[in-house]
């Protein structure tokens, strides 16, 4: 069966072109079922091609095929090859493992929506590209995948399209992403320009052999990392993802927590032999993901709507894995990143489950109290937080742990106390959320089309299995402390990463966790403290600094800043260019010169006076000056 | 024998004549014979200078001149008589239809 | 090259069916429209079915013309020469491809005089073949010229409210630059008896024929404006808007798709490889003009209250990454150029046809007049973004394939113009996807409006086409870039090998010597 492992991208793709082109006619039932299937066996082919590169050692040993010679033109070259080896199966298990179980839990979250095939169509349209961006051998099909998810998260969040806002938030999303992509592609020519060829592995090997001096490479990378932090949402491309709210909740949970958002984190690990090659551009990306893991979180403290929290939390924790990727620690990048799809997923969804529950309520200052009205719901929430927090022994823990022992023992100090903040900080904000959202009082008004009974198992079996996923993955990244086999995650990557991440001693590794530890606790105290023990406090504080509060709640006025410094500006200028350059002085130009020829015209219309008189005597002086020259 | 000369002398003064015939005058059909005045200016011109050299062409020549231009004097007073009729008047300075 | 056809003449049938089916419509007798339609129809089917047999039947090997025909005609090298190669075969093809389209997408829109409208489109289609397929310098002209005649119809009566103001422009505008090329022409005949002594106007010899570089500037000025007027490059596009937002769709459609094909299709055919020294000489200035195209046309577009005006000012900042591409002088540059062309002429083409969907519902093309529709025609919507993200170049969409080729032969030669140029990749999505926000997206403006049904089986028949095209050509670019290959390297060397003539000789630079002997194909 790994032999078609070809086909992992192409069995969604098929349904996805079949569903856009006859889904309408099809019934509800075999929609979610022919989406669903398409992905299962995307993942089933996926565990089997993971299965059959395990046993041969990991990243040694990849499968590979090339499916097209697509663009072939002189010296320029792209082609339809796939490759499948330990990096691209832990991701394509992640789209395709997390991607079912959102499609089985949209089954019945979305069951009461119009466009039901439209929704599953682009789902499946989704994890197409996601898997072409993932498998592709060559870095302009990569483009494809890249550029094709941004697509369908375009499609997705402006699903509800008749909803200004979320046409809205469609619509920037898709520019943002697309000034990343800008930058992206210019990046492609500059290695196509110094490489000759788009092929990954030729990519990473080009700093090695001379190819790629250290100055083309850091521009290179510089200007690839600049796609990636539209893609991944970082600093400074970050302001679509809180937008991108608006979209159904399980597509949050699939493209913008799960697969899509760390597309970026993915890139970079994929050309880690560029990244590695350039010392100044891997600082970059380590900085930016520091300084956004810090900046996200710290708006996420002061967000009412949930899935807005969740959303913040995102881009904070692909901050980390970018940490991650930025101090070598690639394969820590990747474990998080895993860990993350399994929990963030599991809180969207648990979110959705709520809202759903509570008939489209988003603000949590009206939930409370839901721990009893949706138990299960609840639970598996009370799970997922406590591993994004990373509290010992849930995922999250042995992940983020990875990270700040990589960036420690890299001797990034600077970077190691931003993460350890951004840790205190993501404790706090989570259980901020759990505390007012499912315990205290019920605030909840009985909305109409709200519900009080826990959800039907098509939704709860998946937030169960992410929950169970959420709290067991962490084991597969067992730090080097539990023995050198214990990390089979970090030995599963080894073929796909250039070099290896720096190791602190034992001890300083039981230090480290501890400190983590503590930091985690520390928020998930202050959050009790402020909103369980004594709820006034959060208020007060608001009231003593008041400008840190607002700055917060405004998130910055970077969205208003970007309004005011980019995109007014550039439409204002056009506007006024069109109207008074264009139209005025182009066109005018154009129309001055065909103004001009018919005064003209008039103009000598006089010399027609129509008398013969005239005439005659224009013709005698002609008579005459042409004697005069003749004769002279 | 009259030197050509003479005739050169009498061909400019004819020729100046009508210019000013053409000039001073107002109605189409004078300008018109002022016009011929003119055109027999030049045969006259014509003639002398065929005469002074001795070849029979130009005296051919001006023989088809005459001829044509009788045929055309006929379609210029044609022409003038039906204006007249139309406009019921020939002054020229009431004739502008050619004014762009 | 001079070697006479022994196969059926079947350029000129490509070229010459249409004007036979506009005789034909003559003797239609009365106002029977559907018949007139009908028969227009029908040929423009048959042309396409011809011209695809050409495609067939086309090797591409040699890179040389094939289906090349030759006959005296005027004397004096005013030759009837007609063939295809690499370079011209697809224009054909996309000629002929969208005068059906554009035929069938005016079946309700035109009701008026539908005889001369049916007429004029297929005299307007010989004029387009007729210009790709010339192989003689004013063979090209006469179809250059006859084919701004239809046109100027097309705009002046079936036109909007301004159409009269348009379609002068138009073709006053278009008539001032081939005019001067058209003196051009005569001095390039002129110089080349002068050479070699015999009369020739075939491309191919004068393109053999070593000129001196004032002379080259001068004709190159000459030919080139004519060109840059039809591209349109900056500053010389202000007709194209107000052709576009007065002509009738099938008007805008041709005029987008082919017409514009033709400033870009001179340049490749005529101004670069003739006058090879003065165009590396100008390319830098016309580089810079080209991606202040890409840029202002973008800028321009973004701004626009007219779906026409906006689709046009897309053209502008489109045609002017062409441009910039094919002055870039290298091989996968100028082949993405003309994969471009191609492109560009199929989803503007179907931005056009789509505009002009909505047009028929409502008699409006402001969008502030619009709001949510695709809550109405869910099918439209989906071809409407297919065409707006084809154009906004999405790979895995046709137009990936070009931009990325023009991008990377752009890099190649400039990496400042390119990194400029890239721009677009930005502009031309938020135009577009801001054009489909603001009329598809969002609450219905009058939920009691009945007007906006979906699209019925002609207009899906329209559209599918180009649809599938635009899927196609993204992902199996390799028929046509393959067919491409060696005319497009024959046409680089060609640019590379003329030597300038020294420019040592005084006099009124008319000097000119033979290079090689003329007509001579190398092997």
């Amino acid at each position: 069966m790994a032999r078609y492992f070809w086909l992992i991208p192409l069995v969604p793709g098929a349904s996805a072109f079949v569903l856009l082109l006859f889904g309408r006619r099809f019934s509800r039932r075999w929609v979610a079922w022919q989406a669903s299937a398409a992905v299962f066996l995307s993942f089933a082919l996926t565990v089997a091609a993971l299965a059959k590169i395990s046993a041969a050692g990991g990243g040694a040993a990849p499968l590979s095929k090339v499916l097209l010679s697509w663009i072939v033109s002189g010296a320029f070259s792209a082609s339809v090859a796939l490759t499948f080896d330990g990096l691209a199966a832990v991701m394509a298990a992640v789209v395709t493992g997390v991607g079912f179980l959102i499609h089985v839990y949209s089954a019945a979250y979305m069951a009461e929506d119009r466009a039901y095939s439209r929704y599953f169509a682009f789902l499946n349209l989704f994890t197409f590209f996601m898997l072409v961006l993932v498998l592709a051998s060559d870095i302009v099909l990569m483009f494809v995948g890249w550029e094709g998810v941004g697509l369908c998260s375009y499609l997705l969040i402006g699903f509800w399209f008749d909803r200004p806002a979320a046409a809205a938030a469609g619509l920037k999303a898709f520019l943002v992403n697309r000034i990343g992509d800008a930058a992206f592609m210019v990046g492609v020519l500059f290695l196509l320009a110094n490489v000759g060829s788009s092929s990954f592995a030729a990519i990473n090997a080009a700093p090695g052999s001379g190819l790629l001096g250290p100055g083309p490479a850091t521009l290179a990378a510089i200007l690839l990392f600049v796609g990636a932090t539209g893609k991944s949402a970082q600093i400074p491309l970050y302001v679509w993802l809180p937008d991108a709210m608006e979209g159904p909740t399980p597509v949050s949970a699939l493209i913008h927590a799960a697969t899509m958002v760390t597309a970026g984190v993915y890139m970079v690990c994929r050309l880690n032999g560029l990244f590695t090659a350039s010392p100044a551009a891997s600082s970059v990306v380590a900085w930016v993901g520091a300084v956004t893991a810090v900046y996200a979180a710290t708006m996420a403290l002061v967000q009412h709507d949930l899935k807005r929290v969740l959303a913040y939390s995102t881009i904070s924790q692909i901050g980390y894995m970018f940490i991650g990727c930025g101090v070598g620690a690639y394969a820590a990048g990747m474990f998080h990143l895993l860990t993350h799809a399994f929990f963030k997923s599991l809180l969207f969804l648990a979110a959705g489950s709520v809202i759903h529950a509570l008939g489209g309520e988003q603000d949590m200052r009206r939930m409370g109290g839901l721990r009893k009205r949706l138990p299960v719901t609840s639970f598996v929430f009370l799970i997922g937080a406590l591993a994004v927090s990373g509290i010992p022994f849930l995922s999250g823990f042995f992940s983020k742990d990875a990270i700040l022992t990589g960036a420690y023992a890299g001797g990034r100090y600077a970077l190691y106390a931003l993460g350890l903040a951004a840790a205190v900080l993501t404790a706090f904000y989570m259980f901020r959320l759990v505390y007012v959202a499912f315990y205290g009082a019920e605030r909840t008004s009985p909305a109409p089309g709200a519900q009080s009974h826990e959800q039907p198992r098509a939704m709860t079996v998946p937030l169960i299995v992410l929950a169970v996923l959420s709290a067991v993955a962490g084991l597969i990244g067992l730090p080097a402390l539990f023995g050198e086999r214990a990390n089979v995650i970090g030995r599963f990557l080894e073929g796909s990463f250039a070099a290896a991440a720096p190791h602190p001693a034992p001890s300083t590794e039981i230090a480290l966790s501890l400190a983590a530890t503590a930091s985690a606790l520390l928020g998930l105290g202050l959050a009790f403290l402020l909103y369980r023990r004594s709820p006034g406090i959060p208020a007060r504080l608001a009231g003593r600094f008041p400008g840190i509060h607002r700055l917060l709640v405004r998130k910055y006025y970077v969205d208003e800043a970007y309004d005011a410094v980019i995109v007014r500006p550039l439409v204002r200028g056009a506007e006024a260019i069109y109207e008074r350059f264009d139209l005025k002085v182009v066109d005018g130009a154009l129309n001055g010169s065909a103004a001009a020829a018919t005064r003209a015209g008039r103009g000598l219309n006089a010399l027609q006076s129509g008398l013969v008189r005239d005439y005659a005597l224009a013709f005698l002086l002609g008579a005459i000056l042409f004697l005069g020259f003749l004769i002279l | 024998m009259i030197a050509p000369a003479a005739f050169f002398v009498l061909a400019v003064v004819l020729f100046v004549l009508g210019v000013i015939a053409f000039f001073v005058k107002k109605d189409l059909l004078t300008q018109f014979m002022a016009v011929e005045v003119m055109l027999n200016a030049g045969n006259l011109a014509l003639l002398a200078l065929a005469k002074a050299s001795g070849r029979p062409d130009g005296q051919a020549l001006v023989l088809f001149i005459i001829t044509v231009a009788a045929a055309e004097a006929v379609i210029g007073l044609a022409i003038i008589v039906l204006i007249f009729r139309q406009r019921k008047s020939i002054r020229t300075d009431d004739l502008e239809d050619l004014k762009g | 090259m001079n070697t006479v056809a022994a196969t059926p003449p079947l350029v000129s049938v490509v070229t010459f069916l249409p004007l036979a089916g506009a005789v034909v419509l003559i003797f239609i007798r009365g106002e029977s429209a559907r018949a007139v339609r009908a028969v227009a129809l029908t040929v423009s089917l048959l042309t396409l079915a011809a011209s695809l047999v050409l495609y067939g039947g086309f090797s591409g090997d040699s890179g040389l013309p094939e289906f090349v025909e030759r006959a005296s005609w005027l004397g004096r090298g005013l030759d009837y020469h007609v063939g295809v190669d690499g370079i011209s075969l697809f224009l054909v093809l996309l000629a002929a491809f969208l005068t059906p389209l554009a035929l069938l997408s005016s079946w309700k829109s035109v009701s008026d005089r539908v005889k001369e409208f049916s007429l004029f489109m297929l005299l307007l289609e010989t004029g387009m073949i007729g210009v790709f397929v010339s192989l003689n310098l004013f063979l090209f002209y006469v179809f250059w010229e006859a084919m701004l005649i239809p046109m100027y119809f097309l705009i002046g009566i079936w036109g909007g409210r301004r159409r009269v103001y348009a379609t002068m422009k138009f073709v006053l505008f278009t008539m001032f630059g081939s005019l001067l090329m058209l003196a051009a022409i005569f001095v390039l005949q002129a110089a080349h008896f002068r050479a070699t002594g015999a009369y020739s106007l075939s491309i191919a010899d004068l393109a053999a024929t070593s000129l001196a570089p004032g002379l080259q500037t001068w004709l190159f000025l000459a030919f080139g404006l004519a060109f840059a007027i039809k591209v349109p490059l900056f500053p010389l596009h202000t007709w194209l808007p107000d052709a576009h937002v007065e002509a009738p769709t099938a008007g805008s459609v041709l005029l987008a798709a082919v017409l514009l094909k033709m400033g870009a299709y001179g340049f490749v055919r005529l101004g670069l490889p003739l006058f090879p020294q003065a165009a590396a000489a100008f390319a830098p200035a016309l580089s810079i003009l080209a991606v202040v195209g890409v840029v202002y046309g973008g800028l321009m577009a973004l701004v626009q209250k007219d779906m026409k005006a906006l689709v046009a000012y897309s053209s502008v900042s489109h045609m002017g990454l062409i441009m910039l591409a094919l002055f870039s002088l290298g091989f996968e540059a100028t082949e993405g150029a003309l994969y471009q062309m191609l492109n560009h002429g199929i989803s503007t083409g179907a931005l056009f046809l789509c505009v002009g969907v909505l047009y028929e519902r409502t008699q409006t093309r402001l969008i502030a007049d619009y709001g949510g529709v695709a809550a109405r025609m869910p099918v439209f919507a989906g071809v409407f973004l297919l065409a707006a993200l084809s154009s906004a170049g999405l790979p895995g969409l046709n137009g990936f394939v070009g931009e990325i080729l023009c991008f990377f032969g752009i890099f190649g030669a400039n990496k400042a113009l390119a990194a400029l140029g890239v721009s677009t990749v930005v502009l031309s999505a938020a135009y577009l996807l801001r054009l489909y926000r603001r009329v598809m997206h969002g609450p219905l403006k009058d939920p009691a409006d009945a007007r906006f049904r979906d699209l019925d089986r002609r207009e899906l028949a329209v559209l599918a086409p180009l649809v599938a095209l635009m899927v196609v050509m993204g992902l199996f670019p390799g028929p046509i870039l393959r067919k491409m290959d060696a005319s497009v390297s024959r046409y680089i060397e060609s640019l590379e090998a003329k030597p300038p003539l020294a420019p040592a000789i005084k006099g009124p630079d008319l000097t000119i010597r033979a290079q090689r002997p003329a007509a001579e194909p190398e092997p």
